[in-house]
């Protein structure tokens, strides 16, 4: 084992977390739109969030990787980055799944909760802010987290397009050198299971001890 | 002066199912109005009308000068009016008692933080729960959930109260102070609309009984058609009830 190879394997590692870090940002945010809009009082705006999601779940994340890296310079936006390319991508993909997540999770919030709050004269707004909300974030952090767990190791479909040098993608340049793939995708791995081990962990926690409190 | 509540030839469907098939009768202030009937016939459906949890598709529905009948209702000063309180109390479980008697006055009447304190404590003491002000749902027995539910109703002032079978979660020993709360009310001359399958009760609390059956009021009168029924329906439902 080069140390060279394995500092680089870390090096590709911080990537991972990096372009995690930031699908979990605007992936989250978009995904909260998405959310919203599936529950919208309004038609089309209902339509278009749930057509948004049958289509980005219906592509593979290759492809939308794809998007990410050539779509803005075909739309004429110029040259992306791969961070950048990697991240329209992951972010989109991953909006689509969280959203969905979440509409179920502001859905599981019971009926009579939305209802006692309209009686009480509260708006729209206020419902969703004051009392549905802080009741759905409860429910929705373990599979929130569950699938952070997977962002993690999808951001790994990045090295096959955009050229982000991320864990796998290191992986493959190191094998590319020392035709060692047992050793270095080995490591790889080891390196994802660490980072995704704990925070599968959490979730189960978390699912345990909201189970016990949700009576 | 007009009824606070009136309902004339009102009709509400479920698709293709019509659950109210033309219900007539008023509540005038401070009236008590108790409506009984089997499950299915259509009572609470009528009930969630005069609150407008269900739109009404024919007739004529006015609660508290509100006409639910015509587009375009005010349903945020609808709601200032009129306070309901359900089956399964329906409080929020992430906020204390006192939190749940405050949001509505503070964020729908605007009142400072302080007034708002003020009036939870006093509907609280109303429904003998002043000491109940920190704790969280979970941790009251569902009779003391259904009495916190009654005084977040209470804390808007609403000039009606509809109380949708707020005792059929309870069990008999737990009703019993729940009831004895809606009765307070009944005396201080709260405009109340019950749905309730305690026939003892709406016998000595209720002004006016609202027989209903098959989606229409089948035979409506005082407190004495509970003991002298005038069609064999209601007379059956109460030797079964």
């Amino acid at each position: 084992m080069n140390p060279v190879f394995v500092l680089s394997l870390f090096d590709g590692l911080l990537n991972t977390v990096i372009l995690s870090l930031l699908t979990y940002l605007f992936g989250g945010l978009v995904g909260l739109a998405v959310a919203l809009g599936r529950i919208s009082p309004s038609k089309p705006v209902r339509l278009v969030a749930s057509t948004y999601i049958q289509i980005i779940q219906g592509i593979p994340l290759l492809v939308l990787m794809g998007f990410g890296f050539f779509g803005p310079s075909i739309l004429g936006f110029g040259n992306v980055s791969a961070l950048a390319a990697a991240t329209i991508a992951m972010s989109i993909y991953s909006s689509a799944y969280l959203g969905e997540i979440w509409r179920g999770c502001l859905q599981a919030v019971a009926k009579p909760q939305w209802e006692a709050a309209e009686c009480l004269g509260l708006s729209r707004v206020q419902r969703m802010t004051r009392i549905i909300i802080p009741q759905a974030v409860r429910i929705a952090i373990p599979p929130t987290v569950g699938f952070m767990v997977q962002i993690i190791k999808n951001t790994s479909v990045a090295s096959l397009v955009v050229g982000y040098g991320e864990l796998t993608y290191n992986a493959k340049i190191i094998n590319n050198a020392t035709f060692q793939p047992f050793v270095y995708f080995g490591l790889a791995g080891i390196l994802y299971f660490l980072v995704c081990y704990p925070l599968s962990e959490l979730s189960r926690m978390m699912e345990r001890r909201l189970n016990v409190a949700s009576r | 002066m007009s009824p606070v509540v009136e309902l004339e030839d009102v009709r509400k469907s479920f698709g293709s199912l019509e659950v109210l098939k033309g219900v007539s009768f008023s509540v005038e202030r401070g009236q008590v109005a108790a409506l009984i009937g089997q499950s299915g016939s259509g009572k609470s459906t009528a009930l969630r009308c005069m609150d407008r949890l269900e739109t009404i598709q024919g007739g004529r529905l006015t609660v508290c000068g509100h006409a639910l009948h015509e587009p375009g209702v005010k349903l945020s000063d609808l709601r200032r009016d009129v306070g309901i309180v359900f089956q399964g109390y329906n409080l929020f479980p992430h906020l204390t008692v006192a939190q749940n008697v405050m949001l509505a006055p503070r964020l729908v009447r605007k009142m400072s933080k302080a007034q708002a304190k003020d009036r939870a404590e006093q509907v609280l003491a109303r429904v003998g729960l002043a000491e109940k002000l920190g704790a969280y749902p979970e941790q009251l027995s569902g009779g003391q959930q259904q009495r916190v539910a009654i005084a977040r109703g209470l804390a808007m002032e609403p000039k009606l109260m509809l109380f949708d079978e707020v005792t059929s979660a309870l069990d008999p020993q737990l009703t019993g102070e729940v009831l004895r709360v809606i009765e307070q009310l009944a005396s201080e001359g709260m405009t109340m609309v019950l749905v309730t399958h305690e026939m003892e009760f709406a016998r000595r609390v209720a002004d006016r009984i609202v027989y209903m059956h098959l989606g229409k009021v089948h035979e409506s009168g005082g407190p004495e058609i509970l003991t002298r029924p005038a069609t064999p329906e209601l007379a059956r439902f109460l030797e079964a009830a």
